[in-house]
């Protein structure tokens, strides 16, 4: 244990300021690494954004009129593997980094330079991965699943996209150790866990998910690569390999994986409802247990996604019934936040309203996935439209806007200054509608018989895509008005400096540390009562 | 078997009364349709059950909500209550859709144990799908040929080609992108067995007028069945991306009566017995077979 005079000598050595170099790229602390996260993902959000306005200037109207099949499928995949690998994981890790050690009272993370190496991989592992759009051949062009044997037609470029998605995977494991060494070892003296705020607990759930399904992934790449380079026949039917089977193995990464991308948003939405509402999360327990069992369901319903492949009976049904149940403590959360706003005092700033909207379309992906878990139905469903409404809704209005929930109710603590209320309301407004004009009609689209990742379709097609394409331009520019009110507020623009406890219904440790957050916190660990914790439950 | 039969014919007479054109996408179009088969119907029919229940549960669920933001806002003086827990509430919550869903699994089951079931089939079409066409065999005939994309919509699709796709038409309808040369013909009111697989990537076999798709994967061999009702014309597409021309490879079945595919099945085998003998060639040899089965398509 730290003694006061260790922790005043310790304050000394890091007073001097370190030259630039040595912050961004040399440092170990955790606001710092967060930083980087949370900028790299804007980033990449603005990356994978731009591939796919031009899938959606492509899908404007019938006919090919801007891009070729080729580079509209290389589109399609660079644009899942950015957003997924690129944008929301890494975002999700930055709050993380900022976050965690703020709430549980901890003073950095438990490995502070493994974070360093984590963070540091993925700017070299995306500029590996995008490069390959410049090479001989071009990029992937097989979709984000890499499905053999299509994705063993891409040329040699193959190499350097698999070795930069071990590297991701690399750094995603290393992430999830750190953020589990530091959750379950450096929580302030009298947090049990069942007192822990809920965002740390959906991150430590979703650790342990990452430790246990990214080297599958990395089998199944190497896997690729060896049937690609070294002549083996893993997947190789005319060699005694089997297609299906890598299937089965990618799709077992993959579920988690997109529990992943939403475990740790309905823990920012988790922290933000209440405060807003001024009243206790509704049945805390109960919310960490249904992460809990959706996190364990969520290795036991990977073959859905591949319904149409031709399993036996008994397997449709088994992962039917299995992708049913994940519906149930999913809507145990959905009914405990609207519980939680039920006699609250609610006002509605833009944390809250992207909250708002958060539950209300990630319920409406809740549906469709609900929809598409029953088989003979998704025999119509599979690989049209329909699904890419469903995982956007999801991912996009689920993932995505819980992540600007986070960053605007966490940005006046990372800055020190209060963002511009009134731009942020804008930024809510524009994203929900266009978001909806965009996703919205491809449930339609797809209901009437149009697959997926197709560069050009039928006249009949033609009124839905263009709604969606105007709805996606929208969008994407509505998030430029996001980048300038970070940026605004970042230098301060508004001018209204903010105290300890920025919002008033705010409750936890992260409160309780000046804005902007100093660089180093709880070099002591802090004392609190229980009813400082966010979630405001001390009834047991 | 009696009994669906004769809600089939029953079915069949309703669908007749509706333009046939109501298989294939139209404008505009909102939802799936009931297709044209008893399987697509029950397809259908879960379809819109499951779309039902979570209508009713969005309602009640948004309902409250919405509620809750119009009469619990600070502004209008509304003091936060302290409860955070209410057990007969949490059990509710988590029983009632546990009913809801088992009574949606037991309906869904049932029709999957149906759909299963492709046997007493009186006849079978293999399917095998290419980079990027199709290509139908009659098993048990010597008729055996492939199906790809028509001309003109292949012209219009060609970056900036200047053609209008709302020009490429037959019998009035739009069909850019939906058009075949050769279209997979099939009797009505008969159980269609398919056997499907692929030669070079994973593609699938998906027509929305029959209720299903089915993956053609090479090195395997899947199992699917329809029986259709209705004399027409239905239009799918490639469902499972298989490179650079994964949009350009359409389905389209032409259903006729039993009589009428029996005549063209006896031709069309007369004249692949009589142009070849060969119709054991190896599949791959795509090439050679495409020109003599140019030929012996044409007349339909």
């Amino acid at each position: 244990m730290a003694t006061d005079t260790a922790t005043t000598v310790h304050d000394d050595g890091h007073e001097h300021a370190p030259s630039f170099i040595d912050r961004w790229f040399f440092g170990t602390n955790h606001k710092d690494i967060g930083t980087l996260y949370l900028l790299f993902s804007l980033a990449m959000f603005l990356i994978g954004g731009a591939m796919a306005m031009i899938i959606r200037a492509e899908l404007f109207m019938p006919g090919m009129q801007i891009v070729n099949p080729e580079f509209f499928n290389q589109m399609t995949t660079m644009h899942a593997l950015v957003m997924i690998f690129g944008a929301v994981m890494p975002a999700f890790v930055g709050l993380a980094n900022w976050m965690l050690p703020l709430m549980i009272g901890a003073p950095d993370m438990a490995l502070p330079r493994l974070n360093n190496l984590s963070f540091w991989i993925l700017p070299f592992a995306f500029l590996i991965m995008l490069s390959t759009l410049f090479m001989e051949g071009g990029g992937p062009a097989g979709g984000w699943t890499l499905y053999p044997p299509l994705s063993l037609q891409q040329g040699n470029s193959m190499a350097f996209v698999i070795f930069a998605i071990h590297m991701m995977g690399l750094s995603s494991i290393m992430g999830a150790i750190n953020i589990i060494a530091t959750v379950l070892n450096m929580r302030a003296p009298g947090m049990d866990l069942l007192k822990m705020p809920i965002f740390p607990w959906t991150w430590l759930i979703t650790a342990f998910l990452l430790i246990g399904v990214m080297p599958v992934l990395a089998g199944a790449i190497t896997m690729l690569l060896t049937d690609k380079f070294f002549l083996t026949s893993f997947f190789n039917a005319a060699g005694g390999g089997d297609p299906v089977m890598y299937q089965h193995i990618f799709w077992f990464f993959g579920h988690p994986e997109v529990y992943i991308m939403i475990l740790p948003a309905f823990g920012v939405v988790s922290e933000i409802i209440p405060t807003f509402s001024r009243k206790p999360l509704f049945g805390y327990q109960a919310m960490v247990y249904a992460t809990a069992s959706i996190a364990f369901l969520s290795f036991i319903v990977w073959a859905h996604h591949m319904f149409t492949v031709g399993m036996p009976l008994g397997g449709e049904l088994f992962f039917m019934y299995a992708t049913m149940l994940i519906a149930v403590p999913t809507g145990v959360k959905v009914f405990n936040w609207v519980s939680t706003m039920w006699q609250g005092s609610l006002t509605f700033e833009t944390p809250m309203l992207f909250a708002i909207g958060f539950v209300v379309m990630f319920t409406i992906g809740g549906f469709s996935g609900l929809m598409l878990a029953i088989v003979p139905a998704d025999y119509q469903y599979h690989d049209t439209y329909f699904v890419v409404a469903h995982f956007h809704y999801v991912l996009v209005t689920g993932s995505v806007f819980a992540l600007m929930a986070g960053a605007y109710y966490w940005l006046p603590k990372w800055t020190g200054y209060m963002y511009n209320e009134t731009l942020g309301k804008w930024h809510f407004w524009l994203s929900t509608i266009f978001v909806n004009l965009l996703f919205f009609p491809q449930h339609f689209l797809g209901l009437a018989g149009m697959p997926r990742r197709i560069p050009d379709y039928n006249i009949a097609f033609s009124d839905f895509n263009m709604i969606s394409s105007i709805g996606g331009f929208g969008f994407g520019l509505a998030q430029l008005l996001f980048v300038y009110v970070v940026w605004s507020c970042a230098r301060g623009r508004s001018g209204i400096k903010v105290g300890d406890r920025v919002w008033e219904g705010a409750r936890g440790l992260e409160w309780t540390v000046p804005s902007p957050a100093p660089h180093h916190t709880f070099t002591t660990p802090p004392k609190f009562d229980d009813r400082d914790l966010a979630h405001g439950d001390v009834s047991h | 078997m009696t009994p669906r039969r004769i809600l089939a014919c029953l079915a069949m007479l309703v669908v007749t009364t509706v333009p046939a054109l109501a298989a294939n996408p139209q404008r505009w179009q909102l939802n799936m349709t009931p297709g044209v088969t008893e399987y697509s119907r029950q397809v259908y029919d879960l379809h819109m059950l499951i779309l039902w229940i979570c209508v009713v549960i969005g309602v009640i669920v948004f309902g409250a909500m919405g509620y809750a933001i119009f009469k619990f806002r600070k502004s209008k003086g509304a003091v936060a209550a302290k409860w955070s827990h209410s057990t007969v509430a949490e059990v509710t919550w988590t029983v009632i859709p546990v009913l809801i869903l088992i009574g949606t699994a037991w309906p869904a089951t049932k029709t999957l144990i149906w759909i299963d079931d492709a046997r007493e089939s009186e006849m079978t079409i293999k399917v095998t799908g290419y980079q990027w066409l199709w290509r139908y065999e009659y098993i048990g005939t010597d008729v055996n040929f492939i199906s790809r994309m028509d001309r003109e919509s292949d012209r219009t699709r060609m970056l900036r080609s200047g053609m209008d796709p709302a020009a490429v038409q037959r019998d009035g309808e739009n069909v850019y992108l939906l058009d075949v040369d050769n279209p997979l013909v099939l009797p009505t009111n008969t159980k269609v067995r398919f056997v499907i697989t692929a030669n070079d990537v994973i593609h699938s076999f998906w027509v929305p007028a029959l209720g299903w798709k089915q993956d053609a994967i090479p090195g395997f061999i899947n199992e699917a069945w329809t029986e259709i009702h209705t004399p027409g014309t239905y239009r799918g597409q490639c469902a499972e991306l298989c490179g650079k021309d994964h949009a350009f490879m359409p389905i389209v079945i032409e259903a006729v009566p039993r009589e009428q595919f029996d005549i063209w099945l006896e031709e069309q085998n007369r004249l692949a017995a009589g142009d070849a003998g060969d119709s054991n060639a190896p599949l791959a040899q795509l090439a050679a077979d495409d020109a003599l089965l140019a030929n012996a398509t044409e007349s339909l």
